[in-house]
């Protein structure tokens, strides 16, 4: 069976998809966006312990076990939370991760399922481990009803992976930036792929909606136009204000301690409804 | 006289309020009640309490009258004629209430409001204003939290009508129950009660097939605060053992399954029995009421109540007591230990026989009580103490093997943040998978709503302030909301956001 690191788990979730979903948020991403609200997710922990010392209740340590690399273990019964951990860390990245089989982690969906409509999968980026979340969504297909749906960040090409997409319910796209060169200095990674997603989901019929996240200091109309022509009248197109919460001490700089104003998301929100995004919603709490 | 003459001059009190304590007190100037010194004692240690039922009970404690027969034949005693249009219905059901007698001086059942009101609906704006104004007649005079409506399971316009106005009106009165059956209940209906509990902390959700089975005999109905009873019956008394108390004087778990519960549940028991016997052949209730006379209630559906609080405490005690770590919610070996104390208890109860229970095979049922306003380190029947609750979806599933064990009762409490009120039909998952998984009641509120369910009744927060401030108020409950604010943990449950 395949393993995935798996940062958190949110048994139910009424904010990301129909109904009430689990919310698994998987570690690692290949975007750098500025205004992450969750940049602990974006790299994965290389064991290099410089967290453990200084963690107050002891909670990490490092496992040596049969003469293997140095591991950074994880005791989420004594962990409070604290942050420490990531303070000190030079990649911002959590040591507090689970390593799950797809079968372990299907035990804990089938144990939530009469209570769930289906399951989504954040991150991090979930598309990083398609050959994990097809065999987990395969169980889940097999054994229950739940609808499986990703959050996508459009990175990765996924009409290369049909098999997957045959398991998969439904895709909530990103759409981070309106050109190539915005979405390159906000993500570090091109827009092309992340279009050409939007156009093959649309024809399987498997584009649940289109969201973008608006922050000062970028180019929040261009965003808005192409996300408006890309989901015209027939897609939801959620906007999302950016909020500094979790956001690393790059991002505050550039994007600084304050949210959109609503004045400014209305405006951005006609915009997208004149370009015949009828759809279109500003949505204030389900950021992920 | 001191307590009369205190009732007397308190500025809080309405003039109702007033006659309800003063009459309490001229009941327990009297002392009929044959009891044993053990009793006595236990109740002095607090071990067993009666809930101040009274010394010389003149009425049983939960009344469940058979509201249809009011709306197929009348009644001769109150001189009203079988109803024919919304408003001759709405109004023979509201003189009627007035003359239901309960523990709390307010009767606890109103009806299964839509199937009682459905035949009459005719043109809906006329009967969206005669249920608001009969909503609104029942808010301000029949004034205490523990005034039950039930819907359901079936959707009807007019279950559509009286939750909408329910939840139009944010009022803490009448407190009301969904019956719940995913084989009957719409998912349209489910969402609009979801949507309505995330406003205004009701209806709660009762396991409409659980409570069928078991009440097959007569029907039933969910009163007070979420009490299942007999139709056409009801609730003789409620007496309660408080489990961490007797835990107290326990050396051992065993002490305390094998001869500490054994002997202060026959004690309950017996004291229970002479409450109904007095009741019953000396009170005169059952023979000149014109609810019996009449058949709107039977007496050989009336059971008695064996209620209990503190299973926590008493847990983490015993666990103590043993040696051993884990406490009560979030430890497999406590809440095995749970398991165990209320099936003993059960089985104490089902062995026992009452001379006047005529259903059950004459037995009294289990109720998970949930406290009152000056309890302090008992927590309500089997719920995991408030701040020690785990996430949702294991706080249902370790609450869902006690819930069997109480067909006159139990429930838990959900608080949610605002994002939910967005998206009801997903509480609407979670209440189908909590009925699924065999928890017999649910209630739910968000953390902003105005009406706030403390322990399993209602009252609203802004009357709680105004009597706070030394002003009386409507809701004579909201003086027991208040206590608990200010004492215990109600008001301090998590919000789930998940």
């Amino acid at each position: 069976m395949k393993t995935a690191l798996i940062n958190r788990i949110i048994p139910f979730s009424s904010i990301d998809g129909p109904g009430n979903r689990m919310v698994l948020f998987f570690q690692g991403c290949n975007y750098t966006c500025t205004y992450c609200h969750n940049p602990e997710t974006i790299n994965t922990c290389n064991s290099c312990g410089l967290c453990v010392p200084g963690c107050p209740v002891k909670a990490l340590s490092i496992s040596t076990e049969n003469g293997s690399n140095p591991k950074v273990l994880w005791n989420p019964e004594l962990c409070t939370d604290c942050g420490h951990c990531l303070s000190v860390c030079p990649r911002i990245s959590s040591p507090k991760v689970r390593e799950y089989s797809s079968g372990d982690l299907f035990a804990r969906i089938e144990e939530a399922a009469p209570f769930i409509r289906g399951i989504s999968c954040s991150g991090g980026e979930a598309t990083l481990q398609i050959p994990f979340l097809t065999e987990l969504f395969r169980l889940i297909k097999e054994n229950t009803d739940l609808s499986c749906l990703i959050d996508c960040n459009g990175g990765v090409d996924l009409s290369e992976h049909p098999d997957f997409m045959e398991l998969c319910d439904g895709v909530m796209m990103d759409l981070k930036a309106g050109t190539e060169r915005d979405h390159k200095d906000l993500t570090g990674r091109p827009l092309a792929p992340v279009i050409r997603n939007i156009e093959y989901l649309k024809t399987t019929d498997k584009l649940t909606e289109i969201r973008s996240v608006l922050a000062p200091g970028l180019n929040n109309r261009s965003t808005v136009e192409l996300g408006a022509s890309l989901a015209s009248s027939e897609i939801p197109y959620k906007l999302l204000p950016y909020r500094p919460q979790g956001v690393r001490a790059a991002g505050v700089k550039q994007h600084g301690r304050q949210s959109m104003t609503m004045d400014a998301m209305e405006e951005l929100l006609v915009l997208a409804i004149n370009l015949g995004a009828a759809g279109t919603r500003i949505i204030t709490s389900d950021l992920s | 006289m001191s307590q009369t003459l205190d009732i007397i001059k308190d500025k809080t009190l309405t003039y109702h309020q007033q006659v309800f304590n003063l009459a309490r007190e001229a009941e327990n100037s009297v002392s009929p009640l044959m009891v044993s010194d053990r009793l006595l004692r236990l109740k002095e240690e607090g071990v067993i309490c009666d809930l101040f039922e009274g010394q010389a009970p003149y009425r049983p404690r939960y009344i469940i009258p058979d509201y249809s027969r009011l709306m197929s034949s009348g009644c001769e005693f109150l001189r009203i004629n079988a109803p024919r249009d919304i408003w001759e219905a709405t109004h023979a059901l509201l003189i009627f209430y007035k003359h239901v007698p309960s523990i709390d001086y307010f009767p606890v059942y109103l009806g299964n409001l839509d199937t009682l009101l459905q035949p009459f609906i005719k043109d809906e704006e006329e009967a969206r204003k005669a249920i608001r104004l009969f909503l609104e007649h029942i808010d301000r005079t029949l004034t205490g939290s523990f005034v039950h409506a039930n819907v359901g399971p079936e959707e009807s316009p007019a279950g559509r009508i009286i939750v909408e106005t329910v939840r139009d009106m944010d009022c803490a009165i009448p407190n009301l129950t969904l019956k719940y059956d995913k084989d009957k209940t719409s998912d349209s209906f489910l969402n609009l009660c979801c949507a309505s509990a995330l406003s205004t902390a009701k209806p709660s959700f009762a396991n409409h097939s659980i409570y069928s089975s078991e009440f097959s005999f007569s029907g039933y109905a969910i009163a007070s605060c979420y009490n299942g009873l007999p139709l056409a019956g009801g609730g003789y008394t409620l007496v309660r053992l408080r489990l961490n108390t007797l835990a107290e004087q326990a050396k051992s778990l065993d002490h305390y399954l094998e001869q500490l519960l054994p002997e202060a549940a026959s004690e309950q028991l017996a004291y229970m029995d002479e409450r109904i016997r007095f009741l019953n052949e000396e009170s005169g209730f059952f023979e000149s009421s014109f609810l019996v006379q009449e058949g709107f209630i039977r007496q050989d559906r009336f059971t008695g109540m064996f209620g209990l609080v503190g299973l926590a405490e008493a847990v983490n005690l015993l666990m103590e007591k043993e040696g051993q770590a884990g406490r009560f919610g979030s430890d497999a070996r406590a809440d095995e230990t749970g398991l165990t104390v209320i099936k003993k208890l059960s089985e104490l109860v089902e062995s026992h026989h009452s001379p006047y229970v005529g259903c059950f095979d004459g037995r009294h049922l289990l109720h998970a009580q949930v406290g009152i306003d000056n309890d302090k380190g008992s927590s309500p029947g089997c719920r995991i103490p408030v701040g020690e609750e785990p996430e949702t979806l294991p706080h249902i599933l370790q609450s869902a093997p006690f819930h069997k064990y109480f067909p006159s009762g139990t429930g838990d409490i959900f608080v949610f943040d605002q994002t939910w009120k967005n998206k009801p039909e997903a509480l609407a998952d979670i209440v189908r998978g909590a009925m699924a998984s065999g928890l017999r009641y649910f209630s739910a509120y968000s953390e902003d709503c105005d009406v706030v369910r403390v322990t399993g009744y209602l009252v609203k927060r802004s009357e709680m302030d105004k009597l706070d401030q030394g002003k009386a108020v409507l809701n004579q409950s909201t003086i027991l909301g208040l206590g608990i604010r200010r004492d215990g943990d109600a008001f301090n449950r998590p919000v789930r956001a998940k």
